[in-house]
């Protein structure tokens, strides 16, 4: 059946803007219930979280000038500050990779272009969490 | 088309005050229930506004009106224009049009339909308000042209068609990529299978439930407002989830939890920035943001 638009035979229906997709097929999983979720419980954490790594590490004693290797390396003896700081990387890190992902969702038009951008925010994100990891758990005061 | 407006712009001084300044016949008119308006049209003079038409189109505005002689202002109406059997692109183009304190910005597009090119295109119905055709970019922002008084909007207004779904002409938009995002949420009663054997009973609380996205007339201001739907058109959008909500939360429906499954993608609900660019686009004052909100807090507590 023509359409009415076919009637008119025009040619530059597609100008300035067509359609791409279809309004969502069904998922069955909640993958963007959660993530939504995470950020908001994630943030809520990392108020706490950063603004007191800021307090202790500029503000108190001195602040940023008496940071050095042995303070850090106190730090970090004992496991209510690896616990800290290892919360710190993985909440910091996640609410940013997903953050980014729903710019690029948003943002990124094309498939190819969207499917590369993710692979470099999981390739540097996986990067960054697993380096820091081990930094916090084989951390060797003694290397110096 | 540009010549229609110089030789009234002559006659109309452009601080026409309802003083002495009136083009000629408003003068021996007491200024009540003054037909000036109609005057005014019509000393445009050499022109086409000699039309009949072309009082015709001034005549409802001045009558409405009574006390004081109406006084004329010049808008210029900056229009996205798109010919698709003749333009590769749109392109904007300018219109004068007199205006009286009355005025709907809807009747200055007329005017300029019935008196300067009659090739405009756009959508209206029942011009006022209810319909929900007439949807339009207003400097800017989603907004009935049949809701907007011109004096309102200052002296150059920009009309361009809704964002995010494709033109077709002029102001007129494809609305099939909305309409489609609305059918797939079902919106409509899905009662218990069961044959009822009396009256289906709502108290008014529980109409209460979901009174403000009831108000909803389908003109697709909220979603072609929508950044997100303006990059992702596969996005429900606004008005969908508010059609969603409207079932959702009748104590009447059991399609609930199908409905909740629908928005529970990438592309439902989880998909809203919160920019409450619907809310402020809505005409019929729904708080779309915050329906989209209760569908969200229902998923969630749905889940735990």
């Amino acid at each position: 059946m023509a359409t009415a638009l076919e009637d008119f035979g025009s040619p530059a229906i597609e100008s300035p803007r067509a359609r791409r997709q279809r309004p969502g097929q069904r998922s069955r999983t909640n993958f963007e219930l959660y993530s939504w979720i995470f950020m908001r419980l994630s943030g809520v954490l990392l108020v706490v979280l950063v603004l007191g790594h800021l307090l202790i590490m500029n503000v108190m004693d001195g602040g940023v000038q008496r940071l050095n290797f042995g303070f850090v390396a106190g730090r970090w003896s004992s496991p209510f500050w690896q616990t800290w700081d290892l919360l710190q990387l993985w909440l910091a890190e996640l609410h940013g990779t997903n953050g980014l992902r729903t710019v690029i969702n948003d943002y990124a038009e094309r498939d190819g272009t969207r499917l590369w951008l993710k692979m470099l925010l999981y390739t540097s994100a996986g990067l960054v969490l697993v380096l820091g990891t081990l930094v916090i758990f084989t951390f060797d005061p003694n290397i110096g | 088309m540009a010549g229609s407006d110089t030789p009234r712009q002559d006659d109309i001084p452009v601080d026409a005050s309802a003083t002495g300044d009136q083009p000629a016949g408003a003068a021996d008119v007491p200024a009540v229930n003054s037909v000036s308006g109609d005057e005014g049209v019509g000393s445009a003079g050499p022109d086409r506004a000699v039309d009949p038409t072309a009082q015709d189109a001034r005549t409802p505005a001045v009558t409405v009106r009574g006390t004081a002689a109406p006084s004329i202002r010049d808008v210029r109406l900056k229009i996205r224009r798109f010919l698709p059997e003749q333009d590769a692109e749109p392109h904007w183009e300018t219109y004068t049009v007199p205006t009286e304190q009355g005025d709907r910005l809807l009747d200055a597009i007329h005017w300029v339909k019935w008196n300067i090119d009659g090739s405009l295109t756009f959508r209206r119905s029942c011009a006022h308000g209810v319909c929900g055709s007439d949807a339009m970019r207003v400097n800017g922002v989603n907004r009935l042209a049949c809701k907007v008084l011109t004096k309102d909007l200052g002296d150059e207004v920009l009309l361009e068609p809704i964002k995010g779904l494709p033109v077709l002409k002029d102001l007129v938009v494809d609305m099939e990529p909305f309409f489609e995002a609305y059918r797939s949420v079902k919106p409509f009663l899905l009662p218990s299978p069961h044959e009822p054997t009396k009256e289906r009973l709502q108290s008014a609380k529980d109409r209460e439930r979901f009174d403000d996205t009831t108000k909803c007339i389908l003109c697709a201001a909220c979603t072609t407002s929508c950044p997100v739907y303006w990059s992702d058109d596969a996005y429900f959008g606004p008005a969908a989830i508010v059609n969603a909500h409207r079932f959702i939360f009748d104590s009447r429906d059991e399609g609930g939890e199908e409905r909740l499954e629908i928005l529970n993608t990438k592309e439902g609900v989880w998909r809203c920035r919160t920019t409450f660019n619907c809310t402020d686009a809505c005409p019929r004052g729904i708080e779309v943001t915050k329906a989209i909100q209760e569908v969200k807090r229902a998923l969630i507590f749905r889940r735990f």
